[in-house]
């Protein structure tokens, strides 16, 4: 892959079968920075995200046109190296979802998957990924015991963890915190405006103040559509679409 | 105010609730009557003589019966669970649950499960006794309750490898994992504990399989067996066998058959309340 990790889309489409879920996408995102993703549900927005690291190929019957740039790559490619690009974009779900194992099998699962076996090094990753997600306090005790006992907020940073620990360039969240209280909510959003730093952010939140508490860029989706995308602070001061007003100002969705 | 719409509501659920009980009593007692009346007249029969001791005409024991069982269970096992996981893996990972050949391949299955066993017994027999050659012997016998065992596996296992949460299989793939590391790593060990009760059942069918040996590894009641080609008996088998010449030890026989496969169940059960404890709750 490329030195570069902006992500590039032109005129990008995808079906599910005969569902056209993504109409004509597209979009620049700038490295180091976070860009939000929000809109009413079933809009897109995860199914975008997806797309940026390949997921939808897990989905039967998914097709996807137009172009899609991580750098200078296509990562539709028929040559792309999946496991590498997923490796250099990382996710974190909707759910917090460690896996039922130790706290530091968890964050050395993805070093393990690329070969780094050495224990001097995992024991390195493991502290610099759980210091950088916020977790080494809590966790520096416990990081033999099963992950499935931390509270959900720290279970969501794990994943965050898990994630860094692949050295990713871009970090892709799903609702990070729509399943946190907001106390974890506020810990993950100084966490992100910590990580943006070093990665490229995408975020899809339903939390219209969140998007404006976190992000430099916004995109707002409607039925598959992006309808209008800029700096944060004019998407929700000054739209330029009437229907973004409408989402933002709660008229629908 | 009590109408008598009322009244015949409250009565249709009292006699109801009381068929009920009456249905469920019946079932538990005759229960414990067959568990109570199989240990009252064999228990007083168990001693170290009968039950490790060298097989003689006056003090027959069950030295040979256990030792049949174990060859059983090992060949069996040693057969079905990579067959039986492996099979399951294929299905619960590999295919579209949808498509007609993997429902095809499920009916085939549940077929397989209700087969009586006498039916394994004869194919055991002509397959594995005549046609290629073994003669009575723990190896027909183990080959031919492999293939009983086999749908019990490959069901419970896929059921248990379906209960794996998605979201844990998506977190794998998203660290740049391949299919065959998310398996081997996330799902396996989410599954296990599923996986291993559903072998400690498989167990239990072949502890409590006779129909099938009868055809397959003789009844040679009085010698341990010396290998896996040998002939022999099993614990289920040597109750049909002491029945005649010997009731007593045939009841303290079935009083052993009768607490090994509680056990088994009970382990079972334990192993699947592990299981069911949350270490796989969704989120």
């Amino acid at each position: 892959m490329d030195s570069k990790f902006n992500i590039t889309v032109r005129n990008c489409d995808l079906y599910y079968g005969d569902a056209h879920a993504l109409k004509n996408v597209n979009i620049d995102v700038e490295e180091s920075e976070v860009t939000a993703l929000i809109g009413p549900s079933g809009c897109g927005k995860s199914t975008f995200l997806r797309m940026l690291n390949r997921m939808n190929d897990l989905v039967e019957d998914c097709r996807i046109t137009g172009e899609i740039k991580i750098g200078e790559q296509n990562i539709y490619d028929k040559g792309t190296d999946v496991a590498l690009l997923r490796k250099n974009v990382g996710m974190v779900f909707q759910k917090p979802n460690p896996f039922p194992m130790s706290v530091y099998d968890n964050i050395a699962f993805a070093p393990r998957t690329f070969g780094v076996w050495r224990r001097s090094k995992l024991d390195n990753i493991v502290e610099s990924s759980l210091r950088q997600a916020g977790l080494w306090d809590e966790a520096k005790d416990r990081l033999r015991k099963n992950a499935m006992g931390l509270s959900g907020g720290q279970q969501q940073r794990l994943c965050i963890a898990r994630a860094l620990a692949a050295d990713p360039k871009i970090l892709l969240m799903d609702e990070p915190t729509s399943a946190l209280d907001p106390i974890s909510t506020g810990i993950i959003e100084d966490l992100i405006n910590e990580l943006k730093a070093n990665y490229t952010i995408v975020i899809v939140t339903h939390n219209m103040q969140q998007a404006t508490r976190i992000s430099d860029k916004t995109a707002v989706f409607l039925l598959g559509e992006i309808i209008e995308f800029g700096k944060t602070e004019s998407v929700f001061t000054n739209p330029k679409d009437k229907r973004t007003e409408n989402y933002i100002t709660g008229r629908f969705g | 105010m009590k109408t008598n719409a009322h009244k015949r509501q409250v009565l249709k659920y009292v006699v109801c609730k009381l068929i009920a009980q009456a249905a469920l009593f019946v079932s538990l007692v005759a229960l414990v009557i067959v568990m109570v009346f199989v240990l009252l007249r064999g228990v007083p029969h168990i001693n170290m003589q009968f039950l490790f001791g060298e097989y003689s005409i006056r003090a027959p024991s069950i030295k040979p019966a256990l030792m049949g069982t174990l060859y059983l269970i090992v060949i069996s096992l040693v057969v079905a669970a990579p067959i039986g996981i492996g099979s399951a893996i294929f299905l619960a990972e590999y295919t579209n649950s949808k498509s007609r050949l993997v429902r095809l391949i499920r009916i085939a299955v549940e077929t397989l499960a209700g087969i009586p066993s006498i039916v394994y017994g004869i194919f055991g027999y002509l397959v594995f006794v005549v046609a290629l050659g073994f003669g009575y012997s723990f190896i027909g016998g183990g080959l031919t309750l492999a293939i009983m065992i086999l749908p019990v596996i490959v069901r419970s296992t896929e059921e248990s490898l379906l209960a794996v949460p998605r979201s844990l299989r998506e977190g794998s793939f998203a660290l740049g994992s391949s299919k065959v590391r998310t398996i081997f790593s996330v799902v396996l060990p989410c599954a296990a504990n599923g996986i291993v009760t559903s072998l400690i059942l498989a167990v239990g069918r072949v502890v409590s399989e006779s129909a099938v040996l009868i055809l397959t590894i003789g009844m040679v009641v009085d010698i341990v067996p010396k290998n896996f080609t040998s002939a022999g008996t099993s614990l289920a088998l040597a109750v049909y066998g002491f029945s005649q010449r010997y009731p007593e030890q045939a009841a303290a026989t079935g009083a052993v058959l009768l607490v090994l496969v509680v056990a088994i169940n009970i382990l079972a059960t334990l192993l699947g309340k592990v299981f069911g404890k949350g270490e796989l709750v969704d989120g």
